[in-house]
């Protein structure tokens, strides 16, 4: 195995006095593509929070090609090369989908994306580039979302929830994409409720429940019974 | 006739208040903060102009080339220094703290100016007029006018057509997800108020040339800005003129009736827009 490019050791996270995360270890390799599982409130969101800097944390706790990051603020760890597709997409509504994508440029990160092959990834949105990012259907902002975080060129591209309260057919269409973008050189940490979608995509699994890694394994060696056990805590 | 002149002037006063309501219409569309020290700062900037054409015996014109750099650099001082530490889900701080920088300011131009009224001489331009069928219209509320035309225009291609416009808007949509893009939202901030106290010494020099000013009529100016704003619709930075215009107009026409109804006719025309249209006359539009 190589050096990892993410390195979470005994990360505890908080929000004021409660804690969310309890000694959480996690490693990505580069090229490799993870997915994290668990219920809601298990600590997913709080894992992605931690890695980009929208929490604070240890420094030590979050190493990216080994530098401490944990302390640092999101757009230094944006700067690094670190994304994220955040859940719920969370576009700048009074900027157009062009202007959206542009903004994820403004880390100054230079790399194989940018606007051309962002709009050739996602055609639909080179048609509605100078629209309103709110006037687009779900999935196409979710693309937006994609999109803006690719024209960062990050080396590790983080997905929160990206299927959530789309619906399956354009759920289909945006996982068929994701190959194209890990392709690229980019390591993926994949947040889903949808199991069968994140293990169909991910070498790794992590399961989480009540802010602690529940399980990990292979995904080709996961069996179902281990994830109801560790999504549940319940012994199947 | 006089009564066309009533209006031409109130027009070209509501050039001036327009002024006052750019900044902080910008502090506010950019930051949600509302800047109770906004009319204070006017005044420190006309007190600065004052300074400056003291000291180097220069036109106020020329003032403008070091009081606007000097207030812009202030202003990104003051918003990461402590403005900055104010901003949060609580609305109540930054009020708190801009209301005692008023204070602040209001205090430390007393004791260094003493209370006599001051003015910025302008020179011949301040009585120089232009006879226009009949309506005599002054050079320099001319020429006020037109710099706030010039000084919106400019805002508007700033916020929507650069890239700083760019970061501006997101910052103002999404702090968080903003500083995930690699924006630092203090440094945005601190350039949004350097930018809004540039368009406040301009503001100040203007205001200083036209009337006298004493450390105690900040208060005042901030009531213009803040009902030109509204009147306008919050966030629309077109309208902060629209807004400044009516201002001005209602109170030259008040004034024409009996000069002591200036000020009151200016708050009923406030109250009467604020009755009919709650959001203002036009409110943010969407690009």
């Amino acid at each position: 195995m190589s050096d990892p490019i993410l390195d979470l050791q005994n990360l505890n996270a908080y929000y004021g006095d409660f804690q969310a995360l309890y000694g959480v270890d996690l490693t990505l390799q580069p090229n490799e593509v993870v997915a994290v599982i668990g219920a809601n409130g298990a600590g997913k969101s709080t894992l992605m929070k931690s890695i980009t800097g929208m929490i604070s944390n240890d420094p030590g706790a979050v190493r990216f090609h080994g530098d401490s990051i944990g302390a640092l603020r999101a757009d230094q760890i944006a700067a690094k090369g670190i994304a994220l597709v955040p859940e719920g997409r969370q576009l700048f509504p009074s900027l157009s989908v062009e202007e959206n994508l542009l903004i994820g440029g403004k880390v100054g990160r230079s790399g194989a994306w940018n606007l051309s092959k962002v709009y050739d990834l996602f055609p639909v949105l080179r048609e509605r580039r100078s629209q309103s990012s709110t006037s687009l259907s779900g999935g196409q902002q979710q693309m937006v979302a994609i999109g803006r975080a690719l024209m960062a060129n990050p080396e590790l591209i983080l997905f929160d929830e990206i299927s959530l309260g789309l619906a399956p057919v354009v759920i289909k269409q945006i996982y068929s994409a994701l190959p194209d973008i890990v392709g690229e050189g980019m390591s993926a940490l994949i947040v889903e409720q949808d199991i069968s979608k994140a293990l169909s995509v991910s070498s790794r699994v992590f399961c989480m429940m009540e802010g602690r890694i529940a399980l990990e394994s292979k995904t080709s060696e996961v069996t179902h019974d281990q994830i109801t056990a560790a999504y549940f805590g319940v012994e199947a | 006739m006089e009564w066309i002149s009533a209006i031409v002037q109130g027009i070209l006063l509501g050039g001036l208040y327009a002024l006052f309501a750019a900044g902080l219409s910008l502090i506010f569309g950019v930051m949600r903060l509302v800047n109770i020290a906004h009319g204070d700062l006017i005044i420190f900037a006309a007190y600065m102009a004052l300074s400056t054409t003291m000291l180097l015996g220069v036109h106020p014109f020329v003032a403008v080339l070091i009081v606007v750099p000097l207030m812009a650099g202030l202003g990104y001082l003051l918003q990461r220094g402590l403005l900055n530490h104010t901003l949060g889900s609580d609305i109540l701080p930054p009020l708190l703290v801009t209301f005692g920088l008023s204070v602040i300011i209001q205090n430390a131009l007393l004791e260094v100016f003493t209370a006599d009224p001051r003015k910025l001489n302008g020179g011949p331009i301040e009585t120089a007029s232009i006879d226009l069928v009949g309506v005599g219209i002054g050079w320099l509320p001319l020429l006020t006018f037109a710099i706030a035309v010039g000084i919106i225009a400019g805002l508007q291609y700033i916020f929507y057509r650069t890239e700083l416009g760019r970061s501006f808007r997101a910052v103002s949509d999404n702090q968080d997800i903003a500083q995930l893009m690699g924006l630092n939202k203090a440094h945005i901030f601190g350039l949004a108020m350097a930018m809004a106290l540039a368009v406040v010494a301009v503001a100040g020099i203007l205001l200083g040339m036209r009337t006298s000013f004493d450390p105690a009529i900040g208060g005042g100016r901030l009531i213009f800005g803040f009902e030109a704003v509204i009147i306008g619709g919050l966030g629309n930075i077109w309208g902060t003129l629209a807004g400044g215009v009516i201002l001005g107009v209602a109170q030259t026409i008040g004034a024409k009736f009996d000069p002591g109804y200036q000020i009151l006719s200016g708050h009923i025309a406030f109250l009467l827009v604020l009755a009919v249209r709650p959001n203002g006359l036009f409110p943010r539009v969407e690009h």
